[in-house]
């Protein structure tokens, strides 16, 4: 009835475990017994949960990535304090079972439940602004990707109090990931938490190339979209090449587990060596899909608190197009040490430094925008040039890793976390971080404490460099990674000072939520009225803080690349009143939610193997989908009227600025 | 077989068979490394690849500090670059200019796409060269006949046979300094990588393949060696040492293991499957000098089926090599 699932899969014995787990349980109630108290589900509900609009569903993603990477940040300063107390003989407070699921978990919660979520965030709250129209090409579809990823997320946490999670790493290498060496529900968590997920953002690319290729606002031709929209383009479209390489791959994993198929065990003529290429095949362009967005939103922050048109656009367009099909040509320098030969090591590490050459223009581009500008130091600002600072050092340690003799004694070493730490902190997080703040009066209508915002910044900085420049000295000296303990004291010291880093992090972080926190008790002094805080370029500084549903009353005629700034300069704004029209907007429908339950207990029953409930699950998610495909009230109507109404209620641009 | 002294380019010569100033230039950049290490409040120890203690860690090394010179040149002026534009563009700057229009300029693009280039192509030159004369496969050049020792991944430990001598180890290596030693690698288990950070290059092992790599100490002395490829809850005990003793003691040593220690025969080979990890080195006095290529073609008893015993389902059956 209940497959393996017994009273015995839960941690009763283990009690950091059970602390860890209990406490997330006891939270996630608490929060619902304050949301029933207050009666907010119905607001919620027809709001929120239920919403089809790519802003609330942009808000929703970001949500989901701040509150991972709570969860994600424990994981990592519970390795750090492992590392730094057990050395020389002692154990530790973390022993290798658990201490292997936390490094597996928090691999594979920063990448797929902080990291990519973050950026589809960002990219469906700001790609429709942009762009100048009313909302994705496929709202619906849209509400059924975030909820699919949230249901991956309740899935990783799930195994903190039910079962266990994989202790094979983030990328759950065969065959130790195989039933024959991992043959508990572990790995089985990982596979169906990522595939559920990874389904959800195969549909927000399929979701966001359709939007910017066919809604664009009058006018905006391909040359005339902001940066960001073209490194959002550059994302989804990797998202579409390779994130299908993971489905089949983690597919082919599942196969192997539960039908005793041998795609990579090692015996039958499986082969582990198909999986790691194939495994990077998707994964090195994940790299990419993940700091490409960033990359846009640092362009657009620099720009406009330059007071300047970005330097070069024409160069970042070709840089960005040029790191979308080369991101496709490096994947093997994941694994020089695999015993390829060396005319295929030779060329797979110059491909790899060929790709430092677009990002680097890009690095001089945004250099040059500074040049001749009049730079505001506001905490967008300070993300973006901690990234430039530190991006580069984190490029070079690539690029040298990309020398395959180099990568010999590297490869696999914490200097090579010392790296990828370093562009995906430097790189990813700071640029969200940046278009957080950057975004976050147009979402809600009043600007974040730009006090705490900096001390943040601060924090993040100095915790980066503390934490991650001694793992780069450690790597030199032979610490490889994912040791439960080390066994050479000299290492110590230097564990400790990356212990110190990560505690200033968590300060960094204690800054952000604060910076909510206080943001939001204060947001009636820092209202922002003209929906243009920041004196923007693009067309999401067009329209009000917040955006009316419909975005714009009336499509804006874009006429050039910085399509908002010349609008301003020809002072067009405010002179005729519009005549509005009738706008058509999706109806708000709960298929992606009930669809993302039915995926929940579909997976949640495969891991342990339930098999009615798989078929009921998935049986009941078909239905939902043909329900949905079959109704007939899809979009309602805002009659002129009532836009009219809501836009003369909005203070005029400019006035206020 | 190539040679590495065939390869016979200028950055070649200067990575083999110029020490001296290369020596200069290490020392500058280890000095620095060192400090850096020192400000983190260690011991001013050097270890790991900070120490090379071989041929190929040296030439490694050299490359490392080599790559990491050349590509300082543009990072360090990128870096003070946007610091200082950031600094004097302040928009509380009466004195910079401003020039809000100026987004485009061919000369500046054309230089902003050759410099990357230009590093690029420096770069890539030595990734070329070094992939090249560092393949772990290729043969080192000595007057010394080279060492045949086979090498075992398990969980969690490390088997060396050394086929000519039929004599094993568990653990730790013992090998003649000043000797190549030419090893084949295969793993009777999951993925793990073989590696002596003092003597240069890792390479996996994989089950069911084999993989090889050549290496040599250059004096005696005693390196740590590890498997840098994480394979489950023993891992972080997975360590072995390395003893490069003078070459006459070698003989000495395999003279001393062949009348000490057990046999390891099949019974002995299964029990060694087993999961355990913090195994203390051991000696076998005799070996099968074929059971490398058993274990490579899965012929041998195979500790997949010793993990998973305890398992909730049996593995799918061996369908053998």
């Amino acid at each position: 009835m209940l497959g393996r699932l017994s009273w015995s899969s839960i941690p009763f014995d283990e009690p950091i475990a059970l602390v860890a787990g209990g406490g997330a349980v006891l939270g996630g109630l608490a929060v619902l017994a304050l949301v029933t108290v207050m009666g907010w589900w119905p607001y919620l509900w027809r709001e929120w949960l239920t919403s089809v609009d790519h802003k609330r569903i942009g808000v929703m993603y970001t949500f989901l990535a701040m509150i991972m990477l709570l969860r994600g940040f424990a994981d990592a300063i519970m390795m750090r304090s492992q590392q730094a107390i057990a050395v020389n003989g002692a154990e530790g407070f973390l022993p290798p079972d658990h201490y292997d699921q936390i490094f597996s978990a928090h691999g594979t919660i920063m990448i797929f439940f902080v990291a990519m979520p973050f950026v589809v965030g960002l990219m469906n709250f700001v790609i429709p602004l942009q762009l100048g129209v009313r909302d994705v090409a496929f709202p619906v579809l849209n509400s059924v990707s975030f909820w699919l990823t949230a249901s991956g997320a309740l899935l990783v946490n799930a195994s903190l109090v039910i079962g266990n999670f994989s202790r094979t790493g983030w990328l759950a290498y065969p065959p130790l990931s195989e039933l024959a060496f991992s043959p508990d529900v572990g790995v089985d968590y990982w596979l169906w938490s990522l595939q559920i997920s990874g389904l959800g953002t195969l549909l927000a690319g399929i979701n966001m190339v359709t939007t910017i290729l066919k809604l664009r606002a009058p006018g905006m031709i391909y040359f005339r979209m902001p940066v960001f929209c073209w490194t959002a383009l550059a994302s989804n479209m990797l998202i579409i090449a390779a994130f299908p390489i993971l489905t089949a791959t983690m597919a082919m994993l599942l196969l192997d587990r539960y039908l005793g198929m041998h795609f990579f065990t090692n015996e039958a003529g499986g082969s582990a060596m198909m999986y790691v290429n194939l495994i990077w095949a998707w994964g090195h362009p994940e790299v990419y899909i993940l700091i490409l967005p960033a990359f846009g939103v640092f362009s657009e922050v620099i720009a406009t608190f330059s007071g300047k048109a970005l330097f070069g656009y024409r160069s970042m367009v070709l840089a960005t197009l040029g790191i979308c099909v080369l991101s496709f040509m490096v994947w093997l320098h994941h694994f020089f040490t695999m015993g390829a030969s060396a005319d295929v090591n030779a060329f797979f590490g110059v491909m790899s430094m060929v790709i430092a050459v677009p990002t680097g223009v890009k690095v001089f581009n945004w250099l040059f925008t500074l040049f001749h500008g009049r730079v505001r130091f506001t905490s967008p600002v300070l993300w973006s040039l901690g990234f430039m600072v530190t991006f580069v050092i984190g490029g070079m340690t690539g690029v040298l890793m990309a020398v395959p003799p180099v990568d010999f004694m590297l490869h696999n070493s914490v200097f090579l976390i010392a790296h990828f730490h370093n562009v995906i902190i430097g790189g990813v997080l700071f640029g969200m971080f940046a278009g957080y703040t950057y975004w976050f009066p147009k979402a809600f209508g009043f600007i974040l404490d730009e006090r705490l915002g900096k001390a943040a910044f601060w924090c993040w900085l100095i915790g980066f460099y503390l934490a991650f420049m001694p793992l780069y000295v450690l790597g030199l000296m032979g610490m490889t990674r994912r040791l439960q303990h080390v066994a050479d004291p000299s290492w110590q010291p230097l564990l400790l000072v990356a212990e110190l880093g990560a505690l200033f992090v968590a300060l960094g972080i204690l800054c952000q939520i604060a910076q909510l926190y206080v943001s939001i008790r204060t947001r009636d002094q820092r209202r922002d009225l003209t929906g243009d805080p920041w004196d923007g370029r693009t067309l999401e500084w067009a329209t009000a803080s917040p955006p009316p549903s419909y975005n714009f009353a009336v499509m804006p005629d874009v006429e050039d690349v910085d399509a908002f700034w010349e609008i301003k300069k020809r002072q067009e704004l405010d002179a005729v009143e519009p005549s509005y029209e009738d706008i058509e907007m999706p109806r708000n429908t709960p298929t992606g939610i009930i669809i993302a339950f039915c995926a929940v207990v579909t997976g949640f029953a495969a891991i342990w193997h339930i098999w009615w409930a798989v078929i009921l699950g998935a049986i009941a998610s078909a239905v939902v989908m043909m329900v949905f495909g079959w109704s007939e009230e899809r979009e309602f109507e805002i009659p002129a009227a009532e836009v009219g109404r809501i836009e003369r209620a909005r203070p005029a641009l400019g006035r206020a600025a | 077989m190539q040679q590495r002294h065939d390869a016979g380019s200028l950055v070649a010569k200067s990575l083999a068979r110029n020490p001296l100033s290369a020596g200069r230039h290490r020392k500058a950049l280890r000095t620095i490394l060192v400090c850096l290490a020192a400000a983190g409040l260690t011991s001013c120890q050097q270890a790991g690849m900070l120490a090379p203690k071989g041929p190929i860690a040296a030439q490694e090394l050299l490359l490392l500090i080599n790559t990491t010179e050349i590509m300082l040149t543009v990072v360090v002026p990128v870096i003070l670059l946007t610091l200082g534009f950031a600094w004097w563009y302040r928009s509380s700057n009466p004195r910079a200019n401003h020039s809000p229009e100026w987004a485009y300029q061919g000369g500046v693009e054309f230089v902003v796409w050759s410099i990357p280039a230009l590093i690029v192509i420096l770069v890539g030159g030595v990734a070329w060269i070094g992939a090249h004369q560092l393949d772990p496969k290729a043969p080192i050049a000595s007057t010394a006949k080279p060492l045949q020792v086979d090498v075992v991944a398990l969980d969690w430990k490390w088997l060396f046979i050394y086929p000519d001598q039929r004599v094993a180890t568990l653990n730790q290596l013992v090998v003649p300094a000043g000797t190549p030693v030419n090893f084949r690698l295969t793993s009777a288990t999951v993925m793990n990588s073989f590696f002596i950070p003092q003597l240069g290059s890792q390479i996996y092992t994989m089950g069911g393949m084999t993989t090889h790599l050549n290496l040599m100490a250059d004096a005696p002395g005693e390196f740590p060696g590890i498997s840098a490829q994480f394979s489950g809850d023993g891992f972080a005990d997975m360590r072995f040492t390395v003893k490069a003793v003078p070459s006459g003691d070698f003989d000495k040593w395999v003279t001393t293991a062949r009348g000490a220690g057990s046999a390891l025969d099949d019974a002995g080979y299964g029990a060694l499957t087993k999961p355990s990890h913090a195994v203390p080195p051991a000696t076998y006095r005799s070996v099968d000098p074929k059971l490398f290529d058993r274990i490579v073609e899965q012929t041998a008893a195979m500790p997949a089926d010793v993990r998973a015993a305890g398992a909730w389902c049996p593995p799918a059956p061996q369908t053998g090599g």
